[in-house]
C-alpha cells in the first residue's frame, strides 16, 4: 500500500494546492513542497529493508502491491519496485522537489494549476516506474503527457504552442505503438495459456514466433526511442525543452527522457530478448549517431536553452548504448548515466532559468563577462559545465566510463566513435563556459547574484553528483540485482549481439 | 397480443403518453417550465419503468419488437440521452424567442423512434423506429425559424433522409424477395445457407446499409452532417449524433450478430472500407475547420468509423467494446455539446473558435469539463474516451483485425491535433479585460457536472458498466 501512496499523495496534493493556490500563491508551493517531502519520508521508511524473499534472491521486488482493477479484462493495480525502480522514483522525488523549488519565483499566474500540473507530472512518472501491469503502466504513460503539455503550453516561452503540440504528438503517436504491441502480446499470451492478463510477471517468457516478437517488440521500441529520444525522433525535444519553464525542462530532462530507458530496460529487454538482441546493432549505431550529432549541433546553436537540450540528446546516446551493448558493466553505466544526467543536465536548465529570469533572453551573443559580475551564479555553472564533459571526479565519468568499458567488449569500432562524443561534448562545455561566464563583459551588465534558496538549491545539487561520481558504488550496487535479471534474460542471446556487432 | 405484452411494452407507452400529454398540455397552458418538468418526468418515469419490465426479458413482443437485457441497456442509453438534451434545451430555449414548448414532443417523439430501433427484430419495425425518428429530427433541426441556418439544416436533413429512407425501403424490398421473410431470425436462419447469397440479397443488404449509412454519418454518406451539425440548434445536435446515432448503431449491430457479419465477403469488405474511409475522412476534415461546432461533426464521423471496428470484429467481446464506447460516446458527446449550449447567446449558438479564447480563465470550471469531454473524445486516461478506445483496440486485435486497429491509432494521433487544437484556445491568455459574464443556468451546470463525474468515474473504474454491459452481452445472439 506504500507504493500506492507515493502515487496517492502527490495526486491529491496537486488537487489542493489547485484548490487553494488560486487565491494563495504561497500555500501552493508549500503544499507541493510538504506532498513531496512525504513522498521521501515514505521512501525513507522503508528503504534499507528489502523484503525477505528478494533477500534470499528469489525475487528481486523489495516490496509489491497487487490488486484487482478491472478483472474482467485481466488487468490489475500491480505496483512493485526493485533496485532500477527504487533508484529512479527517488531520482523523480528529488527532482520533483528541486523543481517546485526552482519555480518559487518564476511562476506568478495561476500558480495553483501550475503546481497541479507538476505534482501530476511527477505521480505520472512514478507510476510508470512502479507499475507491473502492462494496462497501468500505458495509463501512467499516458497520464504523465497531459499536465506536461499544459506546463509547456501555458506557462513556456514565446513559441509554446508550437512546441507543446509537438511534444505531445511525438510522444503520443509513440505510445499508441506501444498500446498495439501490449494488446497484441495480451492476446498471444490469452490465446496460448487460456489466461488473459496484463501482469508484467505473467507475461514474461510468453514464447513467440521470431516474426511476432520482432514486430510486437518494435511497437515498444518505438515508443521508448521517441521518449529517450534516439535521433530519427529527436526533434520534439529541443523544442520543448527551449520553450517549457525551467521546471518543465527539468522535469522533461530529468525524468520523462528517463521513462523511455527505463521501458527498454523494463520492457524490451526481458519480454522479446531474442528480438532485442537482433536489433542492437542498429540500436548501438543509432545510440552513436545520436552521441555525436547531439553534441554537434549543441555546440552550433546560439540559444543557451537549446544548447544545452541538445547536449541530452547527446547524453541519452550513451543510455542507449549501454542498454543495448547489453552487459552488466555497460547496464550499469546507462543506469548511472540516467542519474548523473538528470541531476546535472537539470541543474543546467535552472542555471539557464536564473539566466533568463535576470536579463530577460537566452541569445548567447548577448551574454559575456558573468564571472566578475556574479561570481557565485558563474562558479556554479562552471561546476555543471565541467560536470557534463565528463569530468573524473562527477558523475557523468563514472557513467560513460561504465558504459565505454562495457561496450569496449562488444565492439571496438562502436567505443572508439562514441568515445569522440566525450571530445566533442568538452568542446561544447568549455565553449559555453568560455562565451558565457568568460569573455567580454556586456555594457552596463547588473544583476543579482544568487540567492540563499538558489545557493543552497545548487549546492545541493553539486553534492549529489559529487558524491555519485566518488563513491558510486551504493548506486551499483542497488541497481545490479535488477540488472543481473535483465541480462539473465538476455544471456542466452548475448553472443548474437556481438556477432552482429563486430 | 395480451396484457402482459402490453405491460412489457410500458418503456415505450409511457414516452408515447407523454407525447400526448405535453401536447394537450400545450395546447391549453402555455408554459415552457411546465412543459420541461413534464417531460423530464415523462422520460424519468419511462426510465425507471425499465426496472419494472427488466423481470420479463427475454419476450417477444408481437414478431415486430423484443424485449431483451440487450435492447434494454440501448433504451436506458437514449432515455438517459434524452434527459440530458432535454434539460440542456431548457436553458437554451429559455433565451430564445419563439414558441419554445413545442421543441420538448418533438423531442420525445424522435426518443420513441430509438427506442423502437433498439427493440426491433423485423424490418417492419426497423423503418417505423427511423421514421418517428427521421420525421421529428426534421422539425428539431429546422426549430430556430429565424435562422437561415438553421431552416438550412433542416432542408438537407429532410431530402437526405427522405433518400436513405427509400434506399432502406428498396433494400428490404430486395431482401424480402429473395428470403421470403423480414422477421431478422428468418433472415439469419436463411442466410446461413450459401445458396441465399445472390446477387439481389446482397445487393438489398447493401441498400439497407447505405440508407442506415446516412443516419450514423459515415464516409461516403456523410456528407449533410456538417451543415447540419453547424445550423441546428445546438440541443438538438446534441441528440442526432447521441441518441439518434446510437439506436441505429444498435439495430445493424443486432441484425448483424445475428446473421454474421463475416458469412458474406462483399458486406465485410462494404463495413471495412467505410471504416477506414470515416475515420480518415472525419479525422483530416477535422483538421481544417475553424468552426467548433464542425470540428465536433467531423470528430463523430471519425469516432463512428471506430466504432465499426466493433462491428466487424464479431463476437462477445466486441459487442462489449461497442456497447461501452457507446456509452463513452454518449456522455462525451453530450458534455461538449453541452458546453456549446450553454454558452450560447440569443442570436446565434457558441461555435466560433473565439468563443472559447481564454474560457479558462473566464470560467475556469466550465473549461475544465470542456477540456475533459475532449480529452476524452481523444481517449486520454482517467477519462471513459480511453477505456472505451483500448477496448475497441483489444477487441479489433482479439479478432485479429491489425490492419484496423492500426488505421484506428494512426487516427487517434491525427485526431489529437485538432482537440488540442481547442484547448489552446481555451488555454490562451485574454489580453483585453473581459466584459462580465453572465451566469450559467442551474439545470445546464448540474447536468455538465454530472456527465464530467461519470466520465472520470468511467476512466478510473469501469467494472461496474463492464459487468451491465456483459450481462446485456450474453442475451445477445
Amino acid at each position: 500500500m506504500i507504493l500506492a501512496w507515493l502515487i496517492l499523495i502527490p495526486l491529491m496534493g496537486g488537487l489542493v494546492a489547485w484548490f487553494l493556490g488560486n487565491k494563495y500563491s504561497d500555500w501552493a508551493r508549500w503544499i507541493s513542497l510538504a506532498s513531496l517531502v512525504l513522498d521521501v519520508a515514505l521512501l525513507l521508511y522503508f528503504w534499507p529493508a528489502p523484503s525477505t524473499e528478494a533477500a534470499l534472491g528469489r525475487s528481486t521486488w523489495f516490496i509489491e502491491y497487487n490488486r484487482p482493477w478491472i478483472p474482467q479484462l485481466g488487468i490489475s493495480l500491480h505496483l512493485a519496485v526493485d533496485g532500477l525502480s527504487l533508484l529512479l522514483v527517488a531520482l523523480t522525488v528529488f527532482l520533483g522537489i528541486i523543481s517546485v523549488i526552482c519555480s518559487w519565483n518564476e511562476i506568478h499566474e495561476s500558480v495553483g494549476f501550475f503546481h497541479f500540473n507538476i505534482l501530476w507530472i511527477l505521480a505520472g512518472i512514478i507510476g510508470v516506474f512502479m507499475a507491473l501491469d502492462l494496462f497501468l503502466f500505458y495509463f501512467f504513460w499516458e497520464l504523465m503527457l497531459i499536465p506536461m503539455y499544459f506546463l509547456i503550453n501555458i506557462w513556456g516561452h514565446e513559441n509554446r504552442v508550437y512546441a507543446s503540440l509537438k511534444f505531445f504528438i511525438f510522444t503520443q503517436a509513440g505510445g499508441l505503438f506501444m498500446l498495439l504491441s501490449i494488446l497484441g502480446l495480451y492476446f498471444i499470451h490469452g490465446g496460448n495459456t487460456g489466461s488473459y492478463t496484463f501482469d508484467y510477471t505473467l507475461l514474461l517468457g510468453t514464447p513467440l514466433s521470431p516474426t511476432a516478437a520482432r514486430w510486437l517488440m518494435l511497437g515498444f521500441f518505438i515508443a521508448f526511442v521517441v521518449k529517450l529520444p534516439a535521433v530519427p525522433f529527436h526533434p520534439w525535444l529541443p523544442d520543448a525543452h527551449t520553450e517549457a519553464p525551467t521546471a518543465g525542462s527539468v522535469i522533461l530532462a530529468g525524468l520523462l527522457l528517463k521513462t523511455g530507458a527505463y521501458g527498454l530496460l523494463r520492457f524490451v529487454l526481458p519480454l522479446f530478448p531474442g528480438a532485442a538482441a537482433s536489433i542492437a546493432p542498429m540500436a548501438t549505431v543509432i545510440a552513436v549517431i545520436g552521441i555525436i550529432y547531439g553534441a554537434v549541433l549543441a555546440f552550433g546553436q546560439t540559444d543557451l536553452k537549446r544548447l544545452v537540450a541538445y547536449t541530452s540528446v547527446s547524453h541519452m546516446g550513451f543510455v542507449l548504448l549501454g542498454i543495448f551493448v547489453g552487459n552488466l558493466t555497460a547496464l550499469s553505466g546507462a543506469v548511472i548515466q540516467m542519474l548523473v544526467h538528470g541531476v546535472s543536465t537539470g541543474a543546467l536548465f535552472i542555471i539557464v532559468g536564473m539566466i533568463q529570469e535576470r536579463i530577460h533572453t537566452r541569445e548567447l551573443d548577448r551574454m559575456g563577462g558573468f564571472w566578475s559580475v556574479v561570481p557565485r551564479l558563474s562558479s556554479v555553472g562552471l561546476v555543471f559545465a565541467l560536470a557534463s564533459l565528463g569530468l573524473p571526479g562527477f558523475g557523468n565519468f563514472v557513467a560513460e566510463f561504465l558504459v565505454l568499458l562495457g561496450s569496449y567488449r562488444v565492439s571496438l569500432m562502436i567505443t572508439v566513435l562514441a568515445a569522440t562524443g566525450l571530445v566533442l561534448s568538452a568542446i561544447y562545455s568549455l565553449w559555453l563556459v568560455q562565451r558565457v561566464f568568460h569573455g567580454e563583459e556586456q555594457e552596463g551588465l547588473q544583476m543579482p547574484d544568487l540567492s540563499m534558496r538558489e545557493t543552497s538549491m545548487m549546492a545541493v545539487l553539486i553534492i549529489v553528483i559529487l558524491w555519485i561520481g566518488l563513491h558510486p558504488q551504493p548506486f551499483l550496487n542497488m541497481s545490479e540485482q535488477a540488472l543481473n535479471s535483465i541480462t539473465h534474460s538476455n544471456s542466452s542471446t548475448q553472443t548474437s549481439v556481438r556477432g552482429g556487432v563486430q | 397480443m395480451n396484457v402482459s405484452d402490453l405491460s412489457a411494452l410500458l418503456p415505450l407507452i409511457i414516452i408515447a403518453a407523454t407525447v400526448i400529454v405535453v401536447m394537450f398540455v400545450i395546447a391549453f397552458f402555455r408554459d415552457h417550465k411546465l412543459t420541461a418538468v413534464l417531460t423530464l418526468a415523462g422520460l424519468a418515469l419511462a426510465g425507471a419503468s425499465l426496472m419494472i419490465v427488466s423481470p420479463m426479458m427475454p419476450r417477444r413482443i408481437t414478431p415486430l419488437l423484443i424485449l431483451d437485457p440487450y435492447g434494454l441497456f440501448y433504451t436506458g442509453l437514449i432515455f438517459i440521452a434524452s434527459f440530458v438534451v432535454a434539460t440542456l434545451s431548457y436553458s437554451y430555449l429559455e433565451i430564445h424567442e419563439g414558441h419554445r414548448e413545442e421543441f420538448y414532443p418533438l423531442l420525445l417523439l424522435a426518443t420513441l423512434g430509438c427506442a423502437v430501433l433498439a427493440g426491433s427484430t423485423h424490418f417492419a419495425s426497423l423503418f417505423l423506429g427511423v421514421e418517428i425518428l427521421s420525421v421529428s429530427l426534421y422539425a428539431l433541426a429546422a426549430y430556430l425559424r429565424h435562422s437561415d441556418k438553421s431552416i438550412e439544416a433542416g432542408v438537407k436533413y429532410l431530402i437526405l433522409a427522405a433518400v436513405s429512407s427509400a434506399f432502406i425501403l428498396f433494400g428490404m424490398a430486395l431482401v424480402y424477395a429473395e428470403t421470403g421473410s423480414m422477421d431478422f431470425t428468418h433472415i439469419a436462419a436463411g442466410a446461413a445457407s450459401p445458396g441465399v447469397h445472390t446477387l439481389p440479397f446482397t445487393a438489398g443488404i447493401a441498400m439497407i446499409i447505405i440508407g442506415l449509412g446516412f443516419k450514423l454519418a459515415v464516409v461516403p454518406f456523410h456528407l449533410w452532417t456538417p451543415d447540419v451539425y453547424e445550423g441546428a440548434p445546438a440541443p438538438a445536435t446534441a441528440f442526432v449524433s447521441t441518441a439518434s446515432k446510437g439506436a441505429v448503431f444498435a439495430v445493424i449491430l443486432r441484425y448483424f450478430s445475428m446473421v454474421g457479419v463475416t458469412i458474406s465477403g462483399p458486406i465485410f469488405m462494404i463495413f471495412t472500407i467505410i471504416a477506414i474511409a470515416s475515420m480518415f475522412t472525419g479525422n483530416l476534415l477535422a483538421l481544417f475547420q475553424s468552426n467548433v461546432k464542425r470540428i465536433l461533426a467531423y470528430s463523430s464521423i471519425s469516432h463512428l468509423g471506430y466504432i465499426l471496428v466493433t462491428l466487424l470484429a464479431s463476437g462477445a467481446m466486441a459487442a462489449t467494446a461497442a456497447a461501452f464506447y457507446l456509452s463513452a460516446y454518449f456522455i462525451t458527446t453530450l458534455g461538449a455539446f453541452g458546453v456549446v449550449t450553454v454558452l450560447s447567446e440569443k442570436d446565434r449558438d457558441a461555435d466560433s473558435m473565439d468563443d472559447y479564447r481564454g474560457l479558462a480563465w473566464r470560467r475556469p470550471w466550465l473549461a475544465g469539463v470542456f477540456t475533459a469531454m475532449l480529452l476524452s473524445l481523444a481517449g486520454i486516461p482517467l477519462t471513459a474516451g480511453f477505456v472505451g478506445k483500448f477496448y475497441v483496440a483489444a477487441a479489433g486485435i482479439g479478432s485479429g483485425l491489425w490492419l484496423l486497429v492500426i488505421i484506428l491509432t494512426v487516427n487517434s494521433a491525427l485526431g489529437l491535433y485538432y482537440y488540442l487544437r481547442i484547448i489552446v484556445v481555451l488555454y490562451m491568455r485574454e489580453e483585453e479585460e473581459m466584459t462580465a459574464t453572465p451566469r450559467l443556468s442551474l439545470s445546464g451546470s448540474a447536468v455538465l457536472a454530472g456527465l464530467t463525474v461519470i466520465l472520470i468515474w468511467l476512466g478510473v473504474y469501469p467494472v461496474p458498466v463492464i459487468q451491465i454491459i456483459q450481462k446485456m452481452v450474453q442475451g445477445l445472439t
